[in-house]
């Protein structure tokens, strides 16, 4: 049983405080839309040519480092995976799958799985391409109000007493214990610590890969690609970046479940989470 | 319990389920409309528009050395056009293929490719970037472009320089393959127009007898086959209207920069 379901077992008081301000409940959800759409239409890209590479080109007498593709059988096309020479049967899912209407789609990803669900790797890119300059003008946005307002100061950079019990937060996580009372008001050290990743490490790298990606901006201070290895390298790692948001994003949805999913999601709506009244209340609301 | 955890579970992946067909049916009815892609191309304007003011006209495109060269070129989209004029002129290797220049120039007029190969070449291991993600490097030598327009002399009017290629993309032997691009790119020191690759004559594969290169520009800006180049002032009245043949028929943007 979750912690939340335990808590109303024996029902204590409870408060509700002001958690999250505004624009920056308008800056998760408008995130949330942004990264849904890059990713789909990015499968959608992906299927044009769905192999990754490591330097500057395709076609370098070195295999690709991840393919997805189909090969024929006396059974039926069967979708195939193949990572460092080793290989996986992924038929329904990757390579070969069935659409909506139960034909057979031959592509990479799926078409329940792309942006556009037909495959147009024009019209992906026009919806990957403007979703990155909105996730871009979101990312600004935050930045310059957490910075201005004092959220990312007060609530996101690790404390010095925090940075001293990362070693307890890991044993509360792993227990799945979350932090109640007045420890609740606060993110936790880990929680900190992926989000800054996320926001000052990932997203700024995904971003940088993808201009990596384009033959112009290639040419703004020659040679600046190969800092991330060459073309092919920057978008192989824009893909496993990609993989690791996404990795990111159940972890968090995880944890957003078994620590309270409607508490979470009434504080990322309406601002308001709701604490043991119990504990001790000090210092002022934010 | 189990069955309220089984329940919970069918409650959620099918929730998960259908917002995500929600989300897929939605996007594909969005980009079936008049508008919705009218405000994504929105977004093709910033780029374009933020790539021009970044990266400086004259900035260059990466060169390689020959051990980064590909093994093979591969040959995409055409790789022998359909068309009785270009087996013919393929024949006796291109002896009386002749490039046009016209349109808004002074001096309208054909070049061989002895006449071209006389103009001091350039040579450059370069890479180029499909659409569709993959890369390959190959060395070309050509003549800058900006030589060819200097011997035609444009108006103040020309605007564009229009690429008229010989391998038709229909199968009826229609809709030839063009290209376009700005006067800036024309001028820019790795536009090329090539007839060598990899120290050996164009390959038919690659587009022989002459291809564009104009390097920092995706695949499909480099056309193959070349026949005619046309100086224009607008690329309304070329064919579908929107600069090349992928822009007017698959939605292509025209700036392939990105």
């Amino acid at each position: 049983m979750s912690n939340a379901a335990a808590a109303t077992g024996a029902p204590p008081a409870k408060v509700l405080y002001y958690r999250h301000r505004l624009p920056i409940r308008l800056v998760h959800w408008f995130n949330v839309l942004c990264l849904t759409v890059l990713l789909l239409s990015g499968f959608g890209i992906f299927n044009a040519h769905p192999s990754l590479y490591w330097g500057h080109s395709s076609y370098s007498a070195r295999p690709a480092v991840l393919q997805i593709g189909a090969v024929n059988t006396v059974a039926g096309p069967r979708g195939v995976l193949r990572i460092a020479g080793l290989e996986f049967d992924t038929t329904g899912v990757l390579g070969v799958s069935v659409r909506s209407d139960g034909s057979i789609n031959q592509h990479a990803f799926p078409a329940w799985l792309t942006i556009p669900g037909s495959y147009s790797l024009a019209d992906s890119r026009l919806w990957h391409f403007f979703f990155a300059w909105m996730l871009l003008f979101n990312g600004i946005f935050y930045l310059v109000y957490s910075i201005a307002s004092g959220h990312l100061r007060r609530d996101m950079l690790p404390s010095r007493a925090d940075l001293a019990g990362i070693g307890a937060s890991i044993r509360d996580h792993l227990k799945f214990r979350h932090p109640v009372g007045d420890a609740a008001r606060r993110y936790n050290v880990l929680q900190k610590f992926a989000y800054l990743g996320v926001i000052f490490i990932l997203l700024p790298l995904i971003i940088l890969m993808g201009m990596a990606m384009s033959p112009t901006l290639d040419a703004f201070m020659t040679g600046w690609v190969d800092l991330f290895g060459g073309r092919q390298s920057a978008r192989t790692i824009h893909f496993i970046i990609a993989l690791l948001l996404v990795a990111f994003v159940l972890i968090h949805v995880f944890e957003v479940v078994v620590s309270g999913l409607f508490n979470h999601l009434r504080s990322m709506v309406t601002g308001y989470y709701a604490i043991d009244a119990a504990a001790p209340e000090k210092g002022s609301e934010k | 319990m189990t069955i309220s955890r089984d329940t919970r579970r069918r409650f959620l992946s099918r929730s998960l389920g259908g917002l995500a067909a929600l989300l897929g049916a939605g996007c594909d009815r969005l980009n079936q409309t008049e508008w919705f892609p009218r405000v994504l191309t929105s977004g093709e304007k910033i780029s374009a528009a933020v790539h021009k003011t970044l990266v400086s006209r004259k900035a260059m495109a990466q060169e390689f050395t020959m051990a980064d060269l590909s093994p093979s070129f591969r040959s995409n989209g055409t790789s022998n056009p359909d068309s009785a004029l270009y087996q013919a002129l393929a024949k006796d290797q291109f002896a009386h293929w002749a490039l046009r220049v016209d349109g808004l120039v002074s001096a309208p007029r054909e070049f061989t490719l002895a006449q071209l190969k006389a103009l001091p070449p350039r040579t450059q291991i370069t890479r180029h970037d499909c659409v569709e993600g993959w890369s390959a490097i190959g060395k070309w030598t050509g003549v800058p472009l900006s030589q060819v327009l200097a011997a035609v002399q444009p108006t103040s009017a020309a605007r564009y320089v229009v690429f008229h290629c010989a391998d038709p993309m229909e199968k009826d032997g229609s809709s030839p393959y063009y290209e376009s691009i700005d006067m800036e790119d024309a001028h820019h020191p790795q536009t090329i127009l090539a007839y060598a690759l990899n120290d050996a004559t164009l390959p038919i594969g690659n587009g022989a007898p002459l291809r564009l290169r104009v390097e920092r520009q995706l695949g499909y800006k480099q056309a193959k086959y070349l026949m005619r180049l046309e100086l224009v002032d607008r690329l309304d009245d070329i064919h579908g209207g929107n600069g090349g043949y992928w822009e007017d028929g698959s939605g292509y943007q025209w700036y392939a920069g990105i």
